[in-house]
Protein backbone atom coordinates (compact mmCIF):
# COMPACT_ATOMS: atom_id res chain seq x y z
CA UNK A 1 0.00 0.00 0.00
CA UNK A 2 1.52 3.32 -0.97
CA UNK A 3 2.09 6.25 1.33
CA UNK A 4 -0.77 8.36 0.04
CA UNK A 5 -3.28 5.51 0.26
CA UNK A 6 -2.22 4.88 3.86
CA UNK A 7 -2.85 8.54 4.63
CA UNK A 8 -6.34 8.30 3.18
CA UNK A 9 -7.31 5.08 4.89
CA UNK A 10 -6.19 6.37 8.28
CA UNK A 11 -8.31 9.47 7.94
CA UNK A 12 -11.49 7.86 6.63
CA UNK A 13 -11.57 4.55 8.49
CA UNK A 14 -15.06 5.15 9.90
CA UNK A 15 -16.42 6.19 6.47
CA UNK A 16 -14.97 3.26 4.56
CA UNK A 17 -17.01 0.19 3.70
CA UNK A 18 -14.48 -1.61 1.52
CA UNK A 19 -11.03 -0.96 0.07
CA UNK A 20 -10.07 -2.80 -3.08
CA UNK A 21 -6.62 -2.64 -4.60
CA UNK A 22 -6.82 -3.50 -8.27
CA UNK A 23 -3.10 -2.96 -8.88
CA UNK A 24 -0.34 -0.58 -7.82
CA UNK A 25 -1.92 2.45 -9.41
CA UNK A 26 -5.66 1.73 -9.14
CA UNK A 27 -7.58 1.78 -5.86
CA UNK A 28 -11.32 1.57 -5.34
CA UNK A 29 -12.73 2.67 -2.00
CA UNK A 30 -16.38 2.16 -1.22
CA UNK A 31 -17.58 4.76 1.26
CA UNK A 32 -20.83 5.70 2.96
CA UNK A 33 -22.83 8.09 0.73
CA UNK A 34 -23.27 10.63 3.56
CA UNK A 35 -19.47 10.98 3.88
CA UNK A 36 -18.85 11.93 0.25
CA UNK A 37 -18.29 15.64 0.92
CA UNK A 38 -15.88 14.99 3.76
CA UNK A 39 -13.83 12.45 1.81
CA UNK A 40 -13.82 14.43 -1.45
CA UNK A 41 -12.71 17.55 0.39
CA UNK A 42 -9.93 15.60 2.12
CA UNK A 43 -8.66 14.28 -1.20
CA UNK A 44 -9.01 17.52 -3.17
CA UNK A 45 -8.22 20.26 -0.66
CA UNK A 46 -5.79 18.59 1.72
CA UNK A 47 -4.01 15.88 -0.21
CA UNK A 48 -3.83 17.57 -3.62
CA UNK A 49 -5.77 15.09 -5.72
CA UNK A 50 -7.25 16.17 -9.06
CA UNK A 51 -10.86 15.31 -9.83
CA UNK A 52 -11.07 13.43 -13.14
CA UNK A 53 -14.75 12.67 -13.52
CA UNK A 54 -17.54 10.56 -12.08
CA UNK A 55 -19.21 7.48 -13.51
CA UNK A 56 -22.86 6.87 -12.73
CA UNK A 57 -24.44 3.54 -13.40
CA UNK A 58 -27.59 1.60 -12.78
CA UNK A 59 -26.83 -1.72 -11.11
CA UNK A 60 -29.79 -4.00 -10.62
CA UNK A 61 -30.46 -3.35 -6.94
CA UNK A 62 -28.93 0.07 -6.46
CA UNK A 63 -27.41 3.04 -8.26
CA UNK A 64 -23.70 3.50 -8.16
CA UNK A 65 -21.53 6.58 -8.57
CA UNK A 66 -17.77 6.26 -8.84
CA UNK A 67 -15.79 9.46 -8.32
CA UNK A 68 -12.37 9.17 -9.93
CA UNK A 69 -9.51 11.18 -8.43
CA UNK A 70 -5.99 11.31 -9.79
CA UNK A 71 -2.85 11.77 -7.71
CA UNK A 72 -0.55 13.14 -10.37
CA UNK A 73 2.64 12.94 -8.33
CA UNK A 74 2.61 9.14 -8.45
CA UNK A 75 0.06 8.41 -11.19
CA UNK A 76 -2.35 6.67 -8.82
CA UNK A 77 -6.11 6.81 -9.32
CA UNK A 78 -8.41 6.56 -6.33
CA UNK A 79 -12.02 5.83 -7.19
CA UNK A 80 -14.59 6.52 -4.50
CA UNK A 81 -17.60 4.29 -4.87
CA UNK A 82 -20.99 5.08 -3.34
CA UNK A 83 -24.11 2.96 -3.60
CA UNK A 84 -27.46 4.72 -3.50
CA UNK A 85 -30.88 3.23 -2.90
CA UNK A 86 -33.29 2.93 -5.80
CA UNK A 87 -36.15 4.41 -3.77
CA UNK A 88 -34.53 7.76 -3.07
CA UNK A 89 -31.38 8.23 -5.14
CA UNK A 90 -29.71 11.38 -3.85
CA UNK A 91 -26.32 12.53 -2.65
CA UNK A 92 -24.60 15.79 -1.73
CA UNK A 93 -23.23 17.80 -4.62
CA UNK A 94 -19.47 18.32 -4.76
CA UNK A 95 -19.62 21.50 -6.83
CA UNK A 96 -19.03 23.68 -3.77
CA UNK A 97 -15.65 21.94 -3.33
CA UNK A 98 -14.56 22.06 -6.98
CA UNK A 99 -16.35 23.66 -9.94
CA UNK A 100 -15.32 20.75 -12.15
CA UNK A 101 -18.09 18.63 -10.60
CA UNK A 102 -20.87 20.85 -11.94
CA UNK A 103 -21.16 19.42 -15.44
CA UNK A 104 -20.75 15.76 -14.60
CA UNK A 105 -23.36 16.00 -11.84
CA UNK A 106 -25.80 17.54 -14.28
CA UNK A 107 -25.04 14.69 -16.68
CA UNK A 108 -25.59 11.97 -14.08
CA UNK A 109 -28.78 13.70 -12.94
CA UNK A 110 -30.31 13.74 -16.41
CA UNK A 111 -29.01 10.35 -17.55
CA UNK A 112 -29.67 8.24 -14.46
CA UNK A 113 -31.88 10.41 -12.31
CA UNK A 114 -29.79 10.89 -9.20
CA UNK A 115 -30.53 14.10 -7.32
CA UNK A 116 -27.56 16.18 -6.21
CA UNK A 117 -28.37 18.12 -3.05
CA UNK A 118 -27.02 21.66 -3.12
CA UNK A 119 -26.11 21.79 -6.82
CA UNK A 120 -26.30 25.44 -7.95
CA UNK A 121 -27.68 24.83 -11.43
CA UNK A 122 -29.21 21.38 -11.85
CA UNK A 123 -30.53 21.53 -15.41
CA UNK A 124 -30.05 19.53 -18.60
CA UNK A 125 -26.52 19.41 -19.98
CA UNK A 126 -26.60 17.00 -22.91
CA UNK A 127 -30.31 16.39 -23.37
CA UNK A 128 -32.62 19.06 -24.69
CA UNK A 129 -34.51 21.28 -22.26
CA UNK A 130 -37.88 19.80 -23.18
CA UNK A 131 -36.81 16.23 -22.43
CA UNK A 132 -39.69 14.54 -20.54
CA UNK A 133 -39.42 14.37 -16.74
CA UNK A 134 -38.73 11.02 -15.11
CA UNK A 135 -37.31 9.54 -18.27
CA UNK A 136 -33.66 8.61 -17.82
CA UNK A 137 -31.78 7.18 -20.83
CA UNK A 138 -29.09 5.26 -18.95
CA UNK A 139 -31.43 3.51 -16.50
CA UNK A 140 -31.89 -0.19 -17.08
CA UNK A 141 -35.40 -1.00 -18.18
CA UNK B 1 -26.00 49.00 -23.43
CA UNK B 2 -25.99 45.32 -22.53
CA UNK B 3 -25.85 42.81 -25.32
CA UNK B 4 -25.86 39.06 -25.61
CA UNK B 5 -23.56 37.43 -28.12
CA UNK B 6 -24.50 33.85 -28.85
CA UNK B 7 -21.68 31.84 -30.42
CA UNK B 8 -22.79 28.56 -31.87
CA UNK B 9 -24.45 26.20 -31.32
CA UNK B 10 -23.96 23.92 -34.22
CA UNK B 11 -23.03 22.90 -37.64
CA UNK B 12 -23.62 19.37 -38.91
CA UNK B 13 -19.95 18.72 -39.59
CA UNK B 14 -18.46 19.81 -36.33
CA UNK B 15 -16.82 17.57 -33.84
CA UNK B 16 -17.68 19.26 -30.57
CA UNK B 17 -20.79 21.40 -30.82
CA UNK B 18 -21.05 24.02 -28.13
CA UNK B 19 -22.87 27.23 -27.57
CA UNK B 20 -21.33 30.23 -25.88
CA UNK B 21 -23.63 33.03 -24.87
CA UNK B 22 -21.52 36.07 -24.12
CA UNK B 23 -23.10 38.82 -22.03
CA UNK B 24 -21.48 42.02 -23.12
CA UNK B 25 -21.46 45.55 -21.75
CA UNK B 26 -19.93 48.01 -24.18
CA UNK B 27 -16.81 46.13 -25.27
CA UNK B 28 -16.44 44.01 -22.18
CA UNK B 29 -17.57 40.42 -21.61
CA UNK B 30 -19.29 40.40 -18.22
CA UNK B 31 -20.63 36.87 -18.12
CA UNK B 32 -20.65 33.74 -20.21
CA UNK B 33 -22.99 30.81 -20.43
CA UNK B 34 -21.79 27.58 -21.95
CA UNK B 35 -24.16 24.97 -23.32
CA UNK B 36 -23.14 21.65 -24.80
CA UNK B 37 -24.98 18.57 -25.94
CA UNK B 38 -26.31 19.69 -29.31
CA UNK B 39 -25.04 16.63 -31.05
CA UNK B 40 -25.06 14.06 -28.28
CA UNK B 41 -24.54 10.69 -29.94
CA UNK B 42 -24.84 8.38 -26.96
CA UNK B 43 -21.54 6.66 -27.67
CA UNK B 44 -21.25 5.39 -24.08
CA UNK B 45 -24.48 3.47 -24.62
CA UNK B 46 -23.62 2.32 -28.17
CA UNK B 47 -20.34 0.99 -26.86
CA UNK B 48 -22.11 -1.37 -24.46
CA UNK B 49 -23.83 -2.96 -27.47
CA UNK B 50 -20.58 -3.82 -29.25
CA UNK B 51 -18.02 -6.46 -28.40
CA UNK B 52 -14.56 -5.54 -27.17
CA UNK B 53 -12.92 -5.77 -30.56
CA UNK B 54 -15.44 -3.47 -32.25
CA UNK B 55 -15.32 -0.70 -29.66
CA UNK B 56 -12.00 0.87 -30.85
CA UNK B 57 -13.73 1.70 -34.13
CA UNK B 58 -16.68 3.26 -32.32
CA UNK B 59 -14.65 5.39 -29.92
CA UNK B 60 -12.27 6.41 -32.70
CA UNK B 61 -15.18 8.33 -34.19
CA UNK B 62 -15.70 10.49 -31.10
CA UNK B 63 -13.15 12.98 -32.35
CA UNK B 64 -12.14 13.71 -35.91
CA UNK B 65 -8.85 15.39 -35.04
CA UNK B 66 -7.36 13.43 -32.18
CA UNK B 67 -8.96 10.23 -33.41
CA UNK B 68 -6.45 7.87 -31.87
CA UNK B 69 -6.77 9.27 -28.33
CA UNK B 70 -9.95 7.44 -27.48
CA UNK B 71 -8.90 3.99 -28.76
CA UNK B 72 -5.61 4.54 -26.93
CA UNK B 73 -7.32 5.21 -23.59
CA UNK B 74 -9.83 2.43 -24.25
CA UNK B 75 -7.22 -0.27 -24.85
CA UNK B 76 -5.37 0.95 -21.75
CA UNK B 77 -8.60 0.53 -19.77
CA UNK B 78 -9.32 -2.99 -21.02
CA UNK B 79 -5.71 -4.05 -20.51
CA UNK B 80 -5.87 -2.62 -16.98
CA UNK B 81 -9.07 -4.58 -16.39
CA UNK B 82 -7.75 -7.89 -17.65
CA UNK B 83 -4.08 -7.45 -16.73
CA UNK B 84 -2.92 -7.93 -20.32
CA UNK B 85 0.68 -7.27 -21.30
CA UNK B 86 1.37 -5.97 -24.78
CA UNK B 87 4.37 -6.93 -26.96
CA UNK B 88 7.17 -4.35 -26.82
CA UNK B 89 6.97 -3.62 -30.53
CA UNK B 90 3.28 -2.79 -30.24
CA UNK B 91 4.06 -0.38 -27.40
CA UNK B 92 6.47 1.57 -29.57
CA UNK B 93 4.03 1.65 -32.45
CA UNK B 94 1.31 2.96 -30.14
CA UNK B 95 3.49 5.78 -28.87
CA UNK B 96 4.61 6.70 -32.38
CA UNK B 97 1.01 7.00 -33.58
CA UNK B 98 0.05 8.98 -30.49
CA UNK B 99 2.86 11.48 -30.98
CA UNK B 100 2.33 11.85 -34.74
CA UNK B 101 -1.23 12.73 -33.91
CA UNK B 102 -0.14 15.33 -31.36
CA UNK B 103 2.08 16.93 -34.01
CA UNK B 104 -0.64 17.31 -36.60
CA UNK B 105 -3.21 18.40 -34.03
CA UNK B 106 -0.95 21.15 -32.68
CA UNK B 107 -0.18 22.32 -36.23
CA UNK B 108 -3.89 22.56 -36.83
CA UNK B 109 -4.43 24.61 -33.68
CA UNK B 110 -1.50 26.88 -34.44
CA UNK B 111 -2.91 27.63 -37.87
CA UNK B 112 -6.35 28.50 -36.56
CA UNK B 113 -4.97 30.59 -33.72
CA UNK B 114 -2.89 32.47 -36.28
CA UNK B 115 -5.94 33.07 -38.42
CA UNK B 116 -7.97 34.41 -35.50
CA UNK B 117 -5.43 37.08 -34.70
CA UNK B 118 -4.90 38.01 -38.34
CA UNK B 119 -1.70 36.10 -39.03
CA UNK B 120 -2.92 34.26 -42.07
CA UNK B 121 0.59 33.39 -43.16
CA UNK B 122 1.03 31.31 -40.02
CA UNK B 123 -2.25 29.62 -40.86
CA UNK B 124 -1.21 28.69 -44.39
CA UNK B 125 2.30 27.59 -43.45
CA UNK B 126 1.17 25.58 -40.49
CA UNK B 127 -1.45 23.67 -42.45
CA UNK B 128 0.99 23.09 -45.26
CA UNK B 129 3.48 21.40 -42.94
CA UNK B 130 0.72 19.48 -41.18
CA UNK B 131 0.23 17.66 -44.47
CA UNK B 132 3.66 16.02 -44.07
CA UNK B 133 2.51 14.42 -40.83
CA UNK B 134 -0.82 13.33 -42.30
CA UNK B 135 1.00 11.83 -45.28
CA UNK B 136 3.18 9.71 -43.00
CA UNK B 137 0.11 8.56 -41.09
CA UNK B 138 -1.44 7.60 -44.40
CA UNK B 139 1.65 5.61 -45.36
CA UNK B 140 1.57 3.77 -42.03
CA UNK B 141 -2.14 3.12 -41.66
CA UNK B 142 -3.80 3.87 -44.99
CA UNK B 143 -5.71 6.82 -43.53
CA UNK B 144 -4.95 10.46 -42.79
CA UNK B 145 -7.42 10.27 -39.91
CA UNK B 146 -9.09 7.35 -38.13
CA UNK B 147 -6.01 5.19 -38.42
CA UNK B 148 -7.68 2.09 -36.94
CA UNK B 149 -4.33 1.04 -35.51
CA UNK B 150 -5.41 0.02 -32.03
CA UNK B 151 -6.83 -3.21 -30.71
CA UNK B 152 -6.95 -4.74 -27.27
CA UNK B 153 -3.68 -6.62 -26.82
CA UNK B 154 -1.66 -4.80 -29.46
CA UNK B 155 -1.95 -2.97 -32.75
CA UNK B 156 -3.57 -3.96 -36.01
CA UNK B 157 -0.73 -3.04 -38.36
CA UNK B 158 3.01 -3.15 -38.06
CA UNK B 159 5.35 -0.31 -38.97
CA UNK B 160 7.82 -2.22 -41.18
CA UNK B 161 11.48 -1.45 -40.49
CA UNK B 162 12.08 -0.19 -44.01
CA UNK B 163 9.56 2.58 -43.36
CA UNK B 164 11.59 3.94 -40.47
CA UNK B 165 13.99 6.13 -42.55
CA UNK B 166 11.03 7.86 -44.20
CA UNK B 167 9.46 8.74 -40.84
CA UNK B 168 12.82 9.90 -39.48
CA UNK B 169 13.33 12.12 -42.50
CA UNK B 170 9.91 13.69 -42.02
CA UNK B 171 10.68 14.35 -38.33
CA UNK B 172 14.02 15.97 -39.14
CA UNK B 173 12.34 18.15 -41.73
CA UNK B 174 9.76 19.29 -39.18
CA UNK B 175 12.37 20.50 -36.70
CA UNK B 176 13.34 23.47 -38.81
CA UNK B 177 9.66 24.21 -39.41
CA UNK B 178 8.92 24.28 -35.68
CA UNK B 179 11.99 26.48 -35.19
CA UNK B 180 10.49 28.87 -37.69
CA UNK B 181 7.14 28.97 -35.87
CA UNK B 182 8.84 29.42 -32.54
CA UNK B 183 10.68 32.40 -33.97
CA UNK B 184 7.59 33.79 -35.65
CA UNK B 185 5.65 33.72 -32.38
CA UNK B 186 8.18 34.22 -29.60
CA UNK B 187 10.26 36.92 -31.32
CA UNK B 188 7.40 38.98 -32.71
CA UNK B 189 6.66 42.07 -30.54
CA UNK B 190 3.18 42.40 -32.08
CA UNK B 191 2.19 38.87 -31.01
CA UNK B 192 3.59 39.55 -27.55
CA UNK B 193 1.47 42.67 -27.28
CA UNK B 194 -1.57 40.94 -28.73
CA UNK B 195 -1.60 37.70 -26.74
CA UNK B 196 0.17 38.35 -23.44
CA UNK B 197 -2.23 38.88 -20.58
CA UNK B 198 -5.21 37.87 -22.74
CA UNK B 199 -7.60 35.18 -21.54
CA UNK B 200 -5.73 34.47 -18.34
CA UNK B 201 -6.63 31.29 -16.47
CA UNK B 202 -5.01 31.56 -13.05
CA UNK B 203 -3.52 28.55 -11.33
CA UNK B 204 -6.24 28.63 -8.66
CA UNK B 205 -9.00 28.55 -11.26
CA UNK B 206 -7.19 25.89 -13.24
CA UNK B 207 -7.13 23.68 -10.14
CA UNK B 208 -10.77 24.42 -9.32
CA UNK B 209 -11.91 23.53 -12.83
CA UNK B 210 -9.51 20.55 -12.95
CA UNK B 211 -8.31 21.47 -16.44
CA UNK B 212 -5.90 19.17 -18.23
CA UNK B 213 -3.32 19.18 -20.99
CA UNK B 214 -1.71 22.32 -22.45
CA UNK B 215 -4.43 24.44 -20.83
CA UNK B 216 -3.26 23.27 -17.39
CA UNK B 217 0.44 23.32 -18.24
CA UNK B 218 0.23 26.95 -19.39
CA UNK B 219 -1.22 27.84 -15.98
CA UNK B 220 1.65 26.33 -14.04
CA UNK B 221 0.16 22.90 -13.30
CA UNK B 222 2.81 20.31 -13.99
CA UNK B 223 0.77 17.30 -15.11
CA UNK B 224 1.19 14.93 -18.01
CA UNK B 225 -0.23 11.41 -17.98
CA UNK B 226 2.58 10.17 -20.19
CA UNK B 227 5.10 10.95 -17.46
CA UNK B 228 2.95 10.58 -14.33
CA UNK B 229 1.24 7.29 -15.13
CA UNK B 230 3.42 5.79 -17.89
CA UNK B 231 1.77 3.51 -20.44
CA UNK B 232 2.73 2.19 -23.88
CA UNK B 233 6.40 3.11 -24.46
CA UNK B 234 6.37 6.42 -22.58
CA UNK B 235 8.15 4.92 -19.58
CA UNK B 236 11.09 3.91 -21.76
CA UNK B 237 11.84 7.16 -23.56
CA UNK B 238 13.14 10.48 -22.34
CA UNK B 239 11.19 13.69 -22.78
CA UNK B 240 10.45 16.91 -20.96
CA UNK B 241 7.09 18.34 -20.01
CA UNK B 242 7.09 22.07 -20.78
CA UNK B 243 5.29 24.10 -18.13
CA UNK B 244 4.63 27.87 -18.21
CA UNK B 245 3.10 30.06 -15.57
CA UNK B 246 1.10 33.00 -16.92
CA UNK B 247 -1.99 31.13 -18.09
CA UNK B 248 -2.61 33.52 -20.98
CA UNK B 249 -3.11 32.73 -24.65
CA UNK B 250 0.56 33.41 -25.37
CA UNK B 251 1.69 30.75 -22.92
CA UNK B 252 -0.86 28.28 -24.26
CA UNK B 253 0.60 28.76 -27.73
CA UNK B 254 4.20 28.46 -26.54
CA UNK B 255 3.47 25.32 -24.50
CA UNK B 256 2.09 23.65 -27.61
CA UNK B 257 5.08 24.64 -29.73
CA UNK B 258 7.53 23.34 -27.14
CA UNK B 259 5.54 20.11 -26.90
CA UNK B 260 6.03 19.51 -30.59
CA UNK B 261 9.79 19.30 -30.08
CA UNK B 262 9.23 16.69 -27.37
CA UNK B 263 6.93 14.69 -29.65
CA UNK B 264 9.63 14.50 -32.29
CA UNK B 265 12.11 13.44 -29.62
CA UNK B 266 9.79 10.65 -28.51
CA UNK B 267 9.09 9.44 -32.07
CA UNK B 268 12.78 9.27 -32.89
CA UNK B 269 13.64 7.32 -29.75
CA UNK B 270 10.75 4.91 -30.38
CA UNK B 271 11.83 4.36 -33.99
CA UNK B 272 15.37 3.64 -32.85
CA UNK B 273 14.14 0.99 -30.41
CA UNK B 274 11.52 -0.34 -32.83
CA UNK B 275 14.24 -1.40 -35.23
CA UNK B 276 15.70 -3.76 -32.62
CA UNK B 277 12.42 -5.63 -32.05
CA UNK B 278 11.42 -8.56 -34.29
CA UNK B 279 9.00 -7.53 -37.02
CA UNK B 280 5.45 -8.83 -36.86
CA UNK B 281 5.28 -9.41 -33.11
CA UNK B 282 2.56 -6.86 -32.50
CA UNK B 283 -0.24 -8.62 -30.69
CA UNK B 284 -1.07 -10.68 -27.60
CA UNK B 285 -3.87 -13.13 -28.15
CA UNK B 286 -6.83 -12.57 -25.84
CA UNK B 287 -9.30 -15.34 -25.11
CA UNK B 288 -11.78 -13.58 -22.90
CA UNK B 289 -12.22 -10.51 -20.74
CA UNK B 290 -12.81 -11.42 -17.08
CA UNK B 291 -15.37 -9.64 -14.89
CA UNK B 292 -14.06 -6.53 -13.19
CA UNK B 293 -13.30 -2.90 -13.86
CA UNK B 294 -10.48 -1.01 -15.48
CA UNK B 295 -9.33 2.56 -15.97
CA UNK B 296 -7.28 3.79 -18.91
CA UNK B 297 -5.83 7.19 -19.63
CA UNK B 298 -4.00 8.81 -22.50
CA UNK B 299 -2.48 12.25 -22.83
CA UNK B 300 -4.23 13.45 -25.98
CA UNK B 301 -3.17 16.68 -27.73
CA UNK B 302 -5.79 18.53 -25.68
CA UNK B 303 -5.14 16.75 -22.39
CA UNK B 304 -6.01 13.64 -20.47
CA UNK B 305 -8.60 11.28 -22.01
CA UNK B 306 -10.20 9.00 -19.45
CA UNK B 307 -11.99 5.69 -20.04
CA UNK B 308 -13.63 3.45 -17.45
CA UNK B 309 -14.78 -0.06 -18.36
CA UNK B 310 -16.89 -2.44 -16.31
CA UNK B 311 -17.16 -6.04 -17.45
CA UNK B 312 -19.42 -8.84 -16.27
CA UNK B 313 -17.39 -11.51 -18.09
CA UNK B 314 -19.41 -11.44 -21.30
CA UNK B 315 -18.02 -10.20 -24.61
CA UNK B 316 -19.42 -6.69 -24.11
CA UNK B 317 -18.81 -4.12 -21.37
CA UNK B 318 -21.75 -3.30 -19.12
CA UNK B 319 -20.59 0.28 -18.60
CA UNK B 320 -18.18 2.39 -20.58
CA UNK B 321 -17.54 5.88 -19.23
CA UNK B 322 -15.66 8.31 -21.46
CA UNK B 323 -14.36 11.73 -20.52
CA UNK B 324 -12.69 13.85 -23.16
CA UNK B 325 -10.28 16.64 -22.14
CA UNK B 326 -12.44 19.43 -23.56
CA UNK B 327 -15.17 18.46 -21.08
CA UNK B 328 -12.98 20.00 -18.38
CA UNK B 329 -11.22 22.66 -20.47
CA UNK B 330 -14.25 24.29 -22.09
CA UNK B 331 -15.87 24.80 -18.70
CA UNK B 332 -12.88 26.92 -17.67
CA UNK B 333 -13.82 29.53 -20.30
CA UNK B 334 -16.32 30.69 -17.73
CA UNK B 335 -13.48 32.37 -15.88
CA UNK B 336 -10.95 32.91 -18.68
CA UNK B 337 -13.25 34.86 -21.02
CA UNK B 338 -14.98 37.08 -18.45
CA UNK B 339 -13.40 40.51 -18.22
CA UNK B 340 -12.02 40.33 -21.75
CA UNK B 341 -13.08 42.54 -24.64
CA UNK B 342 -15.13 41.15 -27.50
CA UNK B 343 -12.09 41.43 -29.74
CA UNK B 344 -10.32 38.94 -27.48
CA UNK B 345 -13.28 36.57 -27.17
CA UNK B 346 -12.52 34.53 -30.27
CA UNK B 347 -8.91 33.79 -29.39
CA UNK B 348 -9.67 33.18 -25.69
CA UNK B 349 -12.39 30.65 -26.42
CA UNK B 350 -10.13 29.10 -29.03
CA UNK B 351 -7.09 28.91 -26.77
CA UNK B 352 -8.22 25.74 -25.00
CA UNK B 353 -8.32 24.13 -28.45
CA UNK B 354 -11.93 23.08 -28.70
CA UNK B 355 -13.34 22.41 -32.13
CA UNK B 356 -13.70 25.57 -34.17
CA UNK B 357 -16.30 24.71 -36.76
CA UNK B 358 -18.78 24.84 -33.93
CA UNK B 359 -18.18 28.51 -33.45
CA UNK B 360 -18.70 29.34 -37.12
CA UNK B 361 -22.23 30.53 -36.51
CA UNK B 362 -22.00 33.46 -34.14
CA UNK B 363 -24.39 36.36 -33.86
CA UNK B 364 -24.46 39.56 -31.86
CA UNK B 365 -27.94 40.62 -30.83
CA UNK B 366 -28.73 44.03 -29.45
CA UNK B 367 -31.17 43.39 -26.63
CA UNK B 368 -32.79 46.81 -26.92
CA UNK B 369 -33.57 46.85 -30.60
CA UNK B 370 -33.09 43.20 -31.43
CA UNK B 371 -31.53 44.39 -34.63
CA UNK B 372 -27.82 44.62 -34.77
CA UNK B 373 -26.41 41.33 -35.98
CA UNK B 374 -22.75 40.46 -35.90
CA UNK B 375 -21.58 37.03 -37.01
CA UNK B 376 -18.54 34.94 -36.02
CA UNK B 377 -16.72 36.32 -39.05
CA UNK B 378 -17.17 39.80 -37.61
CA UNK B 379 -15.77 38.65 -34.28
CA UNK B 380 -12.71 37.27 -36.03
CA UNK B 381 -12.46 40.52 -37.99
CA UNK B 382 -12.59 42.52 -34.73
CA UNK B 383 -9.81 40.35 -33.39
CA UNK B 384 -7.74 40.86 -36.52
CA UNK B 385 -8.31 44.62 -36.46
CA UNK B 386 -6.99 44.77 -32.92
CA UNK B 387 -3.80 43.04 -34.05
CA UNK B 388 -3.55 45.49 -36.94
CA UNK B 389 -3.78 48.42 -34.54
CA UNK B 390 -1.02 46.99 -32.36
CA UNK B 391 1.10 46.31 -35.43
CA UNK B 392 0.84 49.97 -36.50
CA UNK B 393 2.15 51.05 -33.11
CA UNK B 394 5.30 49.06 -33.73
CA UNK B 395 5.91 50.36 -37.23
Amino acid sequence: MSEIINKITQRISEDTIELFKKNDRRYYIEIKPESIKKVASLLFNELGFRFITATGMDCEKYFEIIYHFSYDKTGEIVSLRVKLSKEKPEIYSLSSIFSAAEWIEREIWEMIGINFIGHPNLKHLLLSDDWPDNSYPLREK
Amino acid sequence: MKKIIPIGPYHPLQEEPEFFKLYVEEEKVVDIEIEIGYNHRGIEQISTLKHYDQIPFVVERICGICSTSHPFAYVNAVEDLAGIDVPVRAKYIRSIIGELERLHSHFLWLGLAGHFIGYNTIWMWSWKHRENVCDILEVISGNRQHYAMFKVGGVRRDIPNDLVPQIEKMCDGLLSVIDMFRGAIMDDPVIHARLKGVGVLTKEDAIKYCVVGPTARASGIDIDVRRDDPYAAYGEVEFNVPVLYNGDVFDKAVVRILEMYESIKIIKQCLEKLKKEPEGNIETKIDFIPPGEGIGRHEAPRGEVFHYIRSDGSNRPIRHKIRAPSYMNIASNKVAAVGQTIADAAITLAAVDPCYCCTERATVVDLKTNQEILCWDDLVKLSQQKTEKIRKLYE
